[in-house]
């Protein structure tokens, strides 16, 4: 087929989608290309979705029937050492009930190819199990669609967005965003793990629809930079447990070996105990923050969500950063079409949309945590059995006074780090995120 | 529990035709000092037999790890033909 669009889009996921409805509302003829079997085939997050920005797109997204698995109401954060560790919680009625849907889980099997679906109710043509293998270009440099894996394969287009995610050998080979170095990519596995609902509001303590977002760090990677997640599904939980690609090379630990250690910690095992494990999955993280950020649009094309590494890694913000990007790509598109000028003059309001929304501002705010957390391999060691030891003699009542346990408690402190590496550690810390 | 039962759980529509390809095979063994792709691949799709490193792409996730980790970038990787490889049933 030698069809011409309007628009042509690499990828159904949550970037390319949001940029298919607003494009489609405005009457732009927009092809949608998905090299799954069906939209949300190939992709995988840890599961958490956000209303607001999902709202920007459709705003109707509940009447619409989204596939909600559960709203989160408390959001908890583990630092744990091998035998256990903190826990910080926060819930409140507020942002349970007047904020809902602000956060919730999904499956993105279904939500993804739900979220198609509404693209393609508003007239996007949305092509799945197809494969985009070349971007052509014209004599001026223009890309001019793309070139898919199928017989006369080749689909014109006055521009193409590129929202194929983080792995992208398209973009790579063809030189649109180079290839992530391995410390650039966190590598996640994942698995979902099957429990009736009423043992999960037990043992999470939330009512029926509700449900809490755990993030995990410490000693639980392996002394590698990483963290792991537990989330709650209408009657599964979503466990995943990653690490930057370049630890996992060094240490020579192998993921599900990894997945498997987290399975047993004394903090987990009970809350997944007699589950049955349904799927198991892998897919990258983005990083390298805001200074692995590609050159975002040129003449006759787009780049957004993870093809263009916008994640924001301390606030666990990826698919709402891919639906927010998507949607100024498509409005930026709308402008370059009535203006009549696909080049990357013409595309410049993509850049100006984001650097002034914040996507841009967080990631840059964060440029420097991913650094942080790979070149300060304490956070997932010593520091971690530090605190644990501290923890577990600040519990224990054994006639020993509590002057003798801090002074104990500081003396251990100075034997694993010493007090400058500390106070470094915390400067770095603060100036990582500030 | 090992990788194979994990892979189990999974739907995969492979294809006959493998998406991995090693570019030198001799390259892992004579040159290739970590073999990197024998620990992190996710799905364990590599190993090491007698002389070589074989290849079972029927397991693969698809999350490219491999392809950039390689020491020596010998690894040509595609995705599977369009509908083929992994289909998430969660995601």
């Amino acid at each position: 087929m030698k069809e011409a669009f309007d628009v042509a889009i690499v990828g159904a996921g949550p970037a390319g989608t949001s940029a298919a409805c607003i494009l489609a509302d405005a009457g732009i003829k927009t092809i949608v290309f998905e090299r799954g079997e069906y939209p949300g085939a190939k992709n995988m997050s840890g599961g958490v979705l956000y209303g607001y920005d999902l709202a920007q797109v459709l705003p109707d997204y509940v009447k619409r029937r989204c596939p909600i698995e559960r709203n989160i109401v408390e959001s908890r954060i583990w630092y744990l050492d091998k035998e256990g560790g903190y826990s910080l919680a926060y819930r409140d009625s507020i942002f349970a009930a007047e904020r809902k849907h602000n956060v919730f889980t999904v499956s993105r099997a279904k939500f993804d190819c739900w979220y198609a679906q509404q693209a393609a109710k508003k007239g996007a043509l949305v092509v799945p199990a197809t494969v985009v293998v070349d971007l052509p270009r014209d004599e001026k440099g223009f890309v001019v669609g793309v070139v898919t894996g199928r017989e006369d394969g080749e689909v014109r287009a006055k521009i193409t967005l590129l929202a194929d995610g983080i792995n992208s050998p398209l973009a790579a080979s063809t030189g649109f965003r180079l290839e992530p170095k391995a410390e650039e990519v966190a590598l996640a596995v994942k698995e979902i793990i099957e429990l009736p609902a009423e043992v999960i509001e037990g043992r999470f303590n939330v009512s029926a629809e509700d449900g809490v977002t755990t993030e995990v760090l410490g000693a639980i990677t392996g002394g590698m930079s990483g963290v792991a997640v537990i989330y709650t599904n209408k009657s599964s939980l979503s466990l995943s447990v990653g690490a930057n690609l370049a630890d996992f090379a060094a240490e020579k630990i192998k993921p599900y070996e990894l997945m498997e250690e987290f399975k047993q910690h004394p903090m987990v095992a009970p809350l997944i105990s007699g589950g049955k494990p349904m799927e198991y999955t892998a897919h990258w993280l983005a990083e390298g923050g805001y200074d692995a950020i590609p050159k975002l649009y040129g003449d006759g094309y787009l780049i957004t969500g993870d093809s263009a590494m916008l994640f924001n890694t301390p606030h666990r913000e990826g698919s709402n950063l891919a639906m927010a990007s998507g949607k100024m790509a498509a409005e930026t598109i709308i402008e370059a079409m009535k203006g009549k000028d696909c080049s990357r003059d013409g595309l410049a309001g993509y850049g100006r949309r984001l650097a002034e929304s914040y996507v841009i501002k967080d990631m840059k705010k964060y440029r420097r945590f991913g650094r942080f957390l790979y070149q300060n391999k304490e956070i997932f060691n010593q520091l971690p059995h530090l605190a644990a030891f501290a923890g577990r003699e600040i519990i224990t009542v054994n006639g020993v006074s509590k002057k003798e346990k801090q002074k104990l408690i500081i003396r251990e402190l100075r034997r694993q780090l010493s007090l400058c590496r500390l106070i470094r550690l915390a400067w770095r810390g603060w100036r990582s995120v500030k | 529990m090992n990788i194979e039962d994990k892979l189990f759980w999974d739907r995969f529509k492979v294809d006959e035709e493998s998406h991995l390809k090693i570019i030198d095979g001799e390259k892992c063994i004579k040159e290739c000092q970590g073999q990197p792709c024998l620990y992190l691949c996710p799905a364990n799709v590599y190993r090491l037999e007698e002389n070589r490193i074989s290849v079972s792409h029927e397991g693969c996730l698809e999350c490219g790890s491999c392809r950039i980790a390689c020491p020596h970038l010998n690894i040509d990787w595609r995705f599977p033909k369009g509908g083929y490889g992994i289909s998430h049933k969660f995601g």
